[in-house]
């Protein structure tokens, strides 16, 4: 009878630590499966490799994963709100209104940032602020801020771990059933990294595939030129296809500011009234423009270095001619500039199907 | 028994020590590295001095910086015999975010006395003619409008309160364009000295950021504050300033 007991004991015990390894690990050995991000050619030759964590290295599971929480209204506090509600990829994966509203309604105060070639910011400050400090942080914020998808990660994670399809996919991706809110922002961050933006007509004619007109052409002049645009300096040059610098100006928006930006972050007012340059591609998608979403048009974002600028203690030094108000562009530089900066938007870019839901 | 036990420690320590010094003697070859550091006429600066602490200039003007970095290239030790080692590598010196100021030479170079160790500031036109991606993704480029190549120097501030100066150096060009012309080059070779290498080595790079401003050629901000880059004047003026004073040997540890 002892010998009985012990046996059924043993065999339960085995069973139940058996299930108990199913629960928590797929299967000995699994492993997801790695995904390099697909680098364009041009930004191999050019710019330093992108900045992938060794904590959450990209897979294919990962990134479906990521993709499926980016386009699920789940994460939102009552369902009608996802990450690509605000972050739309008919926008270059930004908003069409100056502020977002959230499930409630409220409005928030800055223009939804788009989101392409995440991963060659090398410096890891995400925001208009540079508040977030990677990616995976970052996707933790909009689901409980109040003003956003105001729901709280407990709920978010209980949804996911009920959820008909999420625990085998959170499996396959992180070889866990243990669903939590730091995996599904990896999740999250790995489909962002995958999110490469090359494909414009200005990367074909550095392909040596597309031909600028004489307009074109032109307006790279203007931007390149310090005596006339002037962009170069902070919004990088054909040698470097992000467009952008990735660090924080005041480009002269305000002489007073009701948002300090960089400021409010650091705490050091020398930081005030700046935010973080963006990219300038695919602007025939992200209007509205500035942190604010103030300018409507690309006319009113060039006019505003032309001839608007307002001088502050914390202006940035590039800012030229700023007691004349701007660089003064005539109105065929000002026009070509514009044909120029809309050489680098990418439609294949809005119909990626791997970006799409 | 207590005491000598201590003093047989002691002796021990000191064996140890002077073991340590005789490797130290027969060393034949040394890991060197170059430390930047920076001052106003011998007050030093960092950035955290950066869009607060004011300089005056030669020319009387006020100034404060906001974004500083440079970059050098091509260290060389050249031996009494005139025989030299040239380190074919650069560094981008980030003043602003603390970046490159410490420059860690990955060759070692043999022990012994060196009639000079030299520097270039900026790049010489072969390596300007380079493609480097650490530098593409700091857009330290210059516009192929200008010859192409990089900035020698990216140095940023305001000046009588809120006035922006950007004193940029490149290689001087005119005639902007499709065909630019060069009308002298305007990189540099520093000259830090004779220096006698006997061991693993930090050699301070001083640099006086006030000579930008000053020798031979007194710097006006009021009339040459932007939009320099084009202005091959500017350039060789800036030429003039940079070789003449800006860099000096400091302190060697070894």
């Amino acid at each position: 009878m002892k010998k009985l007991i012990v046996h059924i004991t043993c065999l339960t015990f085995l069973v139940l630590a058996s299930c108990s390894d199913e629960e928590s690990q797929l299967a000995q050995g699994y492993e997801p499966t790695p995904l390099p991000l697909d680098i364009p050619s041009h930004f191999e030759e050019n710019i330093i490799a992108p900045v992938i964590p060794n904590s959450n290295p990209q897979t294919v599971e990962g990134v479906a994963l990521g993709k499926k929480l980016f386009f699920d209204k789940l994460l939102s506090g009552d369902e009608t709100q996802a990450c690509a509600t605000c972050h739309a990829p008919q926008n270059a994966f930004s908003d069409n209104t100056p502020f977002s509203e959230g499930i409630d309604g409220n409005l928030g105060t800055r223009n939804s940032m788009p989101l392409f070639n995440l991963a060659w910011n090398y410096n890891e400050r995400f925001a208009w602020d540079g508040k977030e400090l990677s990616l995976e942080r970052q996707a933790q914020e909009p689901v409980q801020n109040p003003i956003e998808m105001h729901s709280n990660w407990d709920d978010v994670i209980n949804k996911l771990s009920s959820h008909s399809e999420y625990p085998e996919l959170y499996r396959k991706a992180f070889n866990t059933s243990a669903i939590t809110k730091e995996l599904t922002t990896r999740a999250i961050a790995q489909f962002e990294r995958t999110l490469i933006s090359a494909n414009s007509k200005f990367d074909k004619h550095l392909l040596g595939q597309a031909t600028l007109t004489p307009e074109e052409q032109n307006g790279l002049d203007v931007f390149m030129d310090e005596e006339r645009g002037d962009c170069f300096h902070c919004h990088g040059n054909p040698n470097n296809p992000l467009w952008t610098d990735n660090i924080f100006h005041n480009n002269g928006l305000d002489a007073t500011f009701t948002d300090l930006g960089l400021g409010g972050v650091s705490g050091d007012p020398s930081d005030n009234g700046k935010f973080k340059s963006p990219s300038i591609r695919n602007l025939a998608f992200t209007a509205p423009y500035m942190h604010d979403g103030r300018f409507n048009t690309l006319e009113d974002v060039i006019n505003h270095y032309s001839e608007g600028l307002q001088n502050s203690p914390t202006i940035d030094p590039l800012m030229k001619k700023v007691d004349e108000g701007g660089v003064q562009l005539t109105d065929q530089d000002k026009a070509d500039l514009k044909a120029f900066l809309l050489t680098l938007s990418d439609s294949s870019f809005l119909t990626n199907p791997d970006f799409t839901n | 028994m207590k005491k000598m036990l201590a003093l047989l420690l002691v002796a021990s320590i000191g064996f140890t020590s002077c073991g340590e010094d005789n490797d130290d003697n027969i060393k034949t070859s040394a890991k060197t590295s170059f430390e930047f550091t920076h001052n106003w006429d011998e007050t030093t600066v960092s950035n955290a001095d950066f869009e607060n602490t004011e300089y005056t200039n030669a020319n009387g003007e006020v100034l404060t910086i906001t974004r500083l970095r440079y970059l050098i290239s091509d260290i060389t030790f050249t031996k009494a015999n005139g025989g030299e080692i040239v380190i074919d590598g650069y560094n981008l010196v980030d003043v602003t975010n603390n970046n490159g100021l410490t420059y860690n030479i990955d060759t070692n170079i043999p022990t012994g006395a060196y009639t000079n160790v030299s520097f270039t500031f900026g790049f010489d036109n072969e390596d300007n003619a380079g493609n480097y991606v650490d530098l593409n993704s700091e857009s330290f480029n210059v516009p192929d409008m200008l010859g192409g190549g990089y900035h020698y120097m990216q140095f940023d501030g305001k000046f009588s309160t809120d006035q922006n100066f950007n004193y940029h150096a490149i290689r001087a060009v005119d005639n902007p364009g499709m065909n630019p012309t060069f009308p002298q080059d305007t990189f540099f070779t520093v000259n830090l000295g004779a220096v006698n290498i006997t061991n693993d080595a930090t050699l301070e790079v001083k640099t006086n950021l006030a000579e930008w401003f000053k020798n031979p050629n007194t710097w006006d901000l009021n009339t040459l504050n932007q939009m320099l880059m084009p202005n091959s004047s500017a350039q060789i003026m800036m030429y003039d300033n940079g070789k003449n004073g800006v860099f000096s040997l400091g302190s060697i540890t070894q």
